[in-house]
């Protein structure tokens, strides 16, 4: 039988960690409203801006535009978005599990021949790959807090750089995307080459976004010409879409966490509850038991 | 319904307008434009200026003072197809969101560091913040 004063030191601790615990949950919960209002700000300029490079992707391929051509080699680059902290649930996991399971699936060769590289934005994915000895691109670490669109154009840049000079000739985003506060989906996203045929997400389905129809010829009038247009609009394009990826993993970050500290939250309470029951009985069989003793004792003198 | 445009304006801060008109004025680098339904397909680039949007209850009463609805923008594209126009702007401000006395100190602000900058590059970013004060500003007033 667990001592007295053990069980009370026990629920004290839970105590404490229960408040720790919601108090996480309540700081996720603020950041999650920012962090879903600028996600929901900015996907609808993304959608459209992607839905225009899908409508221009015809003539893009005529103009030769040097994104459009995969370059003569093996490399592969993964781009794996992660949070900058843990206690997210399985968060962090997941999303490491799916760049795991991709590489896995397709790129066990490239690995072999060293041709496989990573970009790791957020610590935790950092230090999982980099303890695994891969070949990590650039330091994105302690990013998330103060998120601004530089840190996008910073990534675009890195993974544009080793495609310029032929190192990967493929570049792929993992991320989460924000579903709703309890889901996340994970997202393995072609990045570059621009992909020909256009990739959706779950969410974008759902968002019921016009049908791009490719049997359609446009002829479309370019104003100024259409190498200029593309020049501005394709790596502004890159760049939204890599901003959109780390808006959707971080507003997914803060409600994985929220959620999880709300599960933690509400098990702290269920374990002091339990003890609270063993404590009290505890008590009361001390009790019971000391009655017992004055009440024999009592009846050995009368005898 | 076929007789209108259904546009759309979107920016990276947000979507500052979705609905339909009877057309829209933007400020293009080769000059200002106008779409009207029916327009051919057309991907354009435009500058800082002012967008117009004309709305439907103008094309139904051509006295209404108030049948438009102007947009400080400060660049972007435009795509025309099947009535349909995207705007993709960097900014876009509606007039009656765009305070006029902060906008007058922001002109005045982007003055003194065109004043102030010395090299050329400094000069150019300097001038383009003065222009788009001075844009917001005329919008904000009404003017063209």
């Amino acid at each position: 039988m667990a001592n007295l004063r053990d069980i009370r030191n026990r629920i004290d601790s839970i105590e404490n960690t229960k408040q720790v615990t919601r108090a996480m949950k309540m700081v996720a919960a603020a950041k999650l409203r920012r962090a879903q209002e600028r996600i929901f700000e900015a996907r609808p300029y993304a959608y459209k801006l992607r839905e225009l490079i899908g409508h221009l992707t015809d003539k893009l391929e005529d103009v030769g535009h040097p994104l459009f051509q995969q370059p003569d080699t093996d490399g592969v680059l993964l781009i794996i978005v992660t949070a900058d902290r843990g206690l997210a649930g399985a968060f962090n996991s997941n999303v490491i599990k799916t760049a795991e399971a991709e590489i896995e699936a397709k790129y066990t060769a490239e690995r072999k021949q060293g041709n496989l590289y990573l970009l790791c934005v957020g610590r935790k994915g950092h230090e999982h790959f980099a303890r695994r000895d891969y070949q990590l691109v650039g330091d994105f670490r302690n990013v998330f807090d103060g998120l601004n669109f530089s840190l996008a154009k910073k990534v675009v840049e890195a993974a544009h750089e080793g495609f310029d000079r032929a190192i990967w000739g493929h570049v792929d985003m993992v991320y989460n995307e924000f579903k709703n506060t309890i889901s996340q989906n994970r997202i393995v996203e072609p990045l570059l080459p621009l992909p020909k045929e256009q990739f959706l997400t779950p969410v974008m389905e759902e968002e019921d976004l016009p049908e791009i129809d490719d049997t359609l010829e446009v002829d479309y009038i370019f104003e100024p010409g259409a190498e200029q247009i593309m020049n501005a609009l394709v790596p502004r394009f890159l760049n939204y879409q890599m901003w959109r990826a780390l808006l959707e993993s971080n507003a997914a970050e803060q409600g994985a966490r929220m959620v999880a500290m709300d599960n933690a939250t509400s098990n702290a309470e269920e374990l002091r509850d339990e003890l609270q029951l063993k404590y009290n009985r505890a008590r009361q069989n001390a009790i019971t038991m000391e009655i017992l003793d004055i009440s024999s004792g009592a009846e050995a003198l009368e005898s | 319904m076929a007789t209108q445009l259904s546009v759309d304006i979107v920016t990276p801060d947000g979507r500052a307008f979705e609905g339909h008109a009877r057309g829209v004025q933007a400020p293009g680098i080769e000059g200002s434009f106008e779409v009207l339904r029916n327009h051919a397909p057309m991907i354009a680039a435009f500058d800082v200026g002012k967008i117009v949007v004309k709305t439907q209850d103008a094309y139904e009463d051509l006295t209404a003072r108030d049948g438009h609805i102007d947009f400080a923008t400060s660049g972007g594209f435009l795509e025309v197809l099947d009535n349909r126009v995207i705007v993709l702007a960097e900014t876009a401000e509606p007039s009656s969101a765009i305070d006029t006395e902060r906008a007058q100190k922001a002109e005045q602000r982007a003055l003194q560091r065109l004043d102030a900058s010395a090299s050329p590059e400094e000069r150019k970013e300097a001038k383009k913040a003065l222009d788009r004060a001075r844009n917001r500003l005329r919008v904000s007033m009404g003017g063209v």
